[in-house]
Order: C-alpha cells, then sequence, then structure tokens
C-alpha cells in the first residue's frame, strides 16, 4: 500500500467571468514530496493553489487535503498548514519579531521563533520594520510565517519571484530543509530551472489544464530525449567517422564544431569510444541536455515566458 | 476572537509609529483647540452668545470631527490593507475575519476616547467655561454614535475599489452629511430641500443625539435619533459582511 496522498484534487474548475482559469485540473501530491504547479503567469497556477489552501472555493471539482475538505474544514486544516501566498505584504511597520510572535499566538503549536528566525538567516533583523526588508528577506519572513506552526504541508506561491540568483538558491536550501523534517511542500513557480532544481514531481499546467505529470527528469526522458554532443575538432575526418556511431545523426556547424544528436541512452559513450578508436583529437566537448524548459515547449507550443 | 488582544495592541503598537499619524490625529487638534481657547480666553467670559457655542455647539462638532476622522482613518486603512495583500495574507491564517476587523475598530476606538479625553482636559484648562454635563450618559451616547458611524465607514470600506479612493470618497460622503446634520446651521433654518436630505442623513440624528444629552435632555426625548443609528448599525454591518472584499 501506498502512502496516503497529503492532496487530492479532482476535476476542479474555477470560472472568472467569460473565462476558465482552471479547467477540470486533477492531481495528487504524495505525503514528504515537494510536488510543483508549473507554467506560465496567467496559466492558472495560483487560483488552483488557493482553492486547495482553501482561500478561493472552486465552482467544480473536489479536494482533500490531509483528509480534510479546505472548504468546510478551513479551520482545522489552517492549524494543520503553511501558506504563503503570492505578493503577500504584511503592515509596513510591524517589526520581524512581532509579525512572528503574533503569529505564533495564533497557533496551539508553534515552533521557537527566536530559533526560526535564525534558521532563516533573520536573527539581526529581529527589531528591524517590515518595510526595510529587501525582498529577499521579506520571502524569508513569509517562509517563517508559513514554517511557524510546524505545518505537515506548505504551500509556497511562487516564492522565489524577482529575487536575485543567489537569494534564490539560500530559498532552494531552505525549501529542501522543509522536506528533509519529513513535510510536504506544494510549491507554484514560472521558473523552470526552480521547477528541476527542487521538485519530485511537477505538473505542467498551461490554460488552466494539466498537460503532463512526472518527475522533472522523467518528463524529459519522455518528451524531449533527445541529447547532443558538441565537438570541436580541426580534423576534417571526424564528421564521416562520427557517422559510424548507431542512431545518430550528425552536421557540421562553424569553426569546427561537429553536432551528434541521438536519443540513445549510450550515446555519450558511443562518440567517446569513436573519438578514441579514430584517435581524434578534440579541442572542445560539450553535452546539451534538454531541460524542462524544452519539455514545456513541446508540449504547450509556445514558451513559458510566452 | 483568538488573537484579538494581540492584534489589537499590535496595530496600537504599529499607529504609534506613523508619523504623521499620531501626531495628525491626536497632537494637531489638541494643540489647535488649546491655541483657540487661549486666543479668545477673554472674549468668552464678556459674550453670552460665544459662552453658549463654546458649552454646547462647540463640544459637540469636535466630538463629530473626531469620530468622523477615525472613520476616515479606519476607511483608509481597510484600503490599504486590502490593496497590499494584507488582509488576504491575514485571513489565511486562524484569525477569524471579524476578530481582524473588530481589532482595527477596537484601536480607533482607543485613540478616539484619547483624543477627546485630552481635549476634555484641554478645555478644563483654557476655557473658562464651567460645563455640567452628564458624563455617564454622553459617554453612552457618545458610543453609540461612533460605533453607528463606524458602521458606514465599514460599508464604504467594503465597496472603495483602491486605497487612492478611499479617503476622497469617504470626505465626499461624510463631509456633506455632516453640513446638513444641524452642527453648523440648525436644521430648521436650512432650505427645505436641505432640510429633507438632512432628515434621511444618520448624521443628523448622531448630532441630535449628541447635542440633547450634552445639553442634560433624557434619553427618552432622544429615543427616535437611538432607534436610527441602531438601524443604520444593523444595516450596514450586515451589508458590510456580505459585500466586503478580502482582496
Amino acid at each position: 500500500m501506498s502512502a496516503p496522498a497529503a492532496i487530492q484534487a479532482q476535476g476542479l474548475r474555477k470560472r472568472y467571468g467569460a473565462t476558465l482559469a482552471v479547467d477540470g485540473v486533477s492531481f495528487d501530491v504524495q505525503d514528504g514530496e515537494i510536488f510543483g504547479l508549473i507554467g506560465p503567469n496567467g496559466a492558472g497556477k495560483t487560483t488552483t493553489m488557493e482553492c486547495v489552501e482553501g482561500v478561493r472555493t472552486p465552482d467544480e471539482g473536489r479536494i482533500t487535503v490531509l483528509g480534510l475538505d479546505p472548504v468546510r474544514d478551513a479551520y482545522r486544516l489552517q492549524l494543520r498548514v503553511g501558506v504563503q501566498l503570492q505578493e503577500a505584504q504584511l503592515q509596513k511597520r510591524i517589526k520581524v519579531r512581532e509579525a512572528v510572535a503574533l503569529w505564533a499566538s495564533l497557533y496551539r503549536a508553534s515552533v521557537d521563533p527566536r530559533q526560526l528566525l535564525e534558521q532563516l538567516g533573520l536573527g539581526d533583523k529581529r527589531d528591524a520594520w517590515f518595510m526595510t526588508l529587501s525582498g529577499g528577506q521579506k520571502q524569508r519572513l513569509f517562509i517563517a510565517l508559513a514554517l511557524i506552526n510546524d505545518p505537515e504541508l506548505v504551500f509556497l506561491d511562487e516564492l522565489t519571484t524577482g529575487l536575485d540568483p543567489q537569494a534564490r538558491r539560500a530559498i532552494w536550501d531552505l525549501v529542501r530543509g522543509i522536506r528533509a523534517r519529513g513535510k510536504t511542500v506544494f510549491l507554484t513557480t514560472h521558473l523552470m530551472e526552480e521547477a528541476e532544481r527542487l521538485c519530485d514531481r511537477v505538473a505542467i499546467i498551461d490554460h488552466g489544464r494539466i498537460v503532463d505529470i512526472d518527475s522533472p527528469a522523467g518528463l524529459v526522458r519522455r518528451h524531449c530525449p533527445e541529447r547532443t554532443v558538441l565537438v570541436t575538432t580541426a580534423d576534417l575526418e571526424a564528421e564521416a567517422r562520427l557517422r559510424l556511431v548507431p542512431h545518430v545523426i550528425v552536421t557540421r556547424g562553424d569553426a569546427g564544431v561537429v553536432a551528434i544528436r541521438g536519443e540513445a541512452d549510450d550515446l555519450m559513450t558511443g562518440v567517446i569510444q569513436c573519438l578514441a578508436d579514430h584517435r581524434i583529437r578534440v579541442t572542445d566537448f560539450r553535452t546539451v541536455m534538454p531541460t524542462l524548459e524544452d519539455v514545456f515547449l513541446k508540449l504547450t507550443g509556445h514558451s513559458v515566458r510566452g | 476572537m483568538r488573537g484579538l488582544w494581540n492584534l489589537t495592541w499590535l496595530e496600537i503598537k504599529i499607529f504609534v509609529r506613523e508619523p504623521l499619524g499620531f501626531v495628525g490625529t491626536i497632537i494637531m487638534p489638541v494643540l489647535v483647540f488649546v491655541a483657540l481657547g487661549r486666543m479668545m480666553g477673554g472674549r468668552i467670559d464678556s459674550s453670552e452668545r460665544l459662552r453658549g457655542y463654546v458649552g454646547a455647539d462647540l463640544p459637540v462638532l469636535i466630538v463629530m470631527l473626531i469620530a468622523l476622522n477615525a472613520v476616515l482613518s479606519l476607511v483608509t486603512i481597510i484600503a490599504i490593507y486590502r490593496e497590499g495583500g494584507i488582509l488576504k495574507r491575514l485571513r489565511a491564517t486562524p484569525l477569524r475575519p471579524h476578530t481582524i476587523l473588530t481589532a482595527h475598530v477596537l484601536v480607533k476606538l482607543l485613540f478616539s476616547v484619547l483624543t477627546l479625553m485630552l481635549m476634555a482636559a484641554a478645555g478644563r484648562r483654557f476655557y473658562p467655561v464651567a460645563l455640567d454635563v452628564p458624563w455617564l450618559s454622553f459617554t453612552a451616547a457618545l458610543l453609540l454614535t461612533t460605533i453607528s458611524i463606524l458602521s458606514i465607514g465599514f460599508l464604504v470600506a467594503s465597496l472603495v475599489p483602491t486605497a487612492r479612493f478611499a479617503q476622497p470618497i469617504g470626505s465626499v460622503l461624510f463631509y456633506p452629511m455632516l453640513g446638513v446634520s444641524g452642527l453648523f446651521v440648525p436644521v430648521e433654518s436650512l432650505p427645505s430641500a436641505l432640510q429633507t436630505a438632512s432628515h434621511v442623513m444618520p448624521l443628523t440624528y448622531a448630532v441630535s443625539l449628541l447635542h440633547g444629552i450634552w445639553v442634560g435632555e433624557a434619553w427618552s426625548a432622544h429615543l427616535g435619533d437611538v432607534a436610527v443609528l441602531v438601524l443604520v448599525f444593523a444595516i450596514c454591518t450586515a451589508l458590510s459582511a456580505r459585500v466586503f472584499r478580502w482582496e
């Protein structure tokens, strides 16, 4: 028997006026995994997440979160989950420690606020006003607020949007830390790199529909299995020799670059073997792996930045 | 009402940190009041009419202005909190919606009472007019009035689209109401069209009640005012509960 799903969503639909923001979305989030809902802005990520959080009521569909109904059992559920909302703000002049103390007072169980702030690197910002924090610090504070009740399930909506790469990496480490403590994380992002690095499984959503669900590596393997090896060499024989590697397409580019494309798992081994057998001298050897970005493009026909 | 006291206390601290908030809403009105009293101190003694004004009309005017100020700032704060996503963030916690709103009303009431007490102390010290006012009754009347006006403010706060419009819409709504309320000109001396307008404005009944109780009239003479204010409170609260938007 598999572990019970932390979230089960069946056939969610949500309409705003004439637009169908979420159109029949179904997915499960397993206990203890980081699950990502990925897609461009306006694809229906936040609406879906807010329906699961109980902040919004879907027009149709069934949702179970930790065995509860997010709308009917809203207050019971809130004690067991942590929420970080997209583009949220706090009072401009609230101090970091005041916000954390207020949140801690609202829940029956709470982790030590001081220790939590230390963990999130906000120890020296305890007395700072919210308005004086940088974007990364604000996000970390919101993560702190989402974690204050030691939740079993954490919702993170576009948590690194607008952050610089360094702050982003620090937040990724934090999220992995949440999973390492046995929690389940449900996040949305429009950054494919974020999804690829962070998520155990992702659901690609576009125009309110889920296109596919799998691990990032699984999606790449199934939809974009082709890899490319780029070899730079002055050897004029190289192109012809490399064509002998089974199941590859070889093309010659500028400046002595030969591209060898193929879908086989042993593509690299084959190329290396060939280069060694024929003593071909190479000055550069690169591999290009398809990413989630490529999968997205292939499945939806447009770039995620659309 | 879990978290009500924590949140109220926090909002009090945040309000005091607002550079213009505390000075603008509390210190400034009191200073102006004191300065006026000093400037015309001698004249009040010699003029019967002025004495009547300072003894009854001025206090009610002050009370109404403070109540309106509280309402307008409540409308603005709710609008800012909504626009900034603060309401939405608070709502995704075990805080019940009415707890969040009650906390703001309590903060506004507290600072209104504080301003009024300072005004009363300043009046006693700087205005040479002996006041014989049924304080307990007046406090009760004031509480009823303020809560009733705050509920109108809440309805406005539920409906204003953005924070930028909150203050102007509130002002456009409330100040004309105040103009025909009998506070500046007795209702009977208004043109008949304005008299009709006056009779449908809740503030008219607030002014009538406050003024009556201040000069020592009995509650029984103002049951109509009380009924209207309670009705306004009930209607506005029920309506805003239906139309209030969190984002």
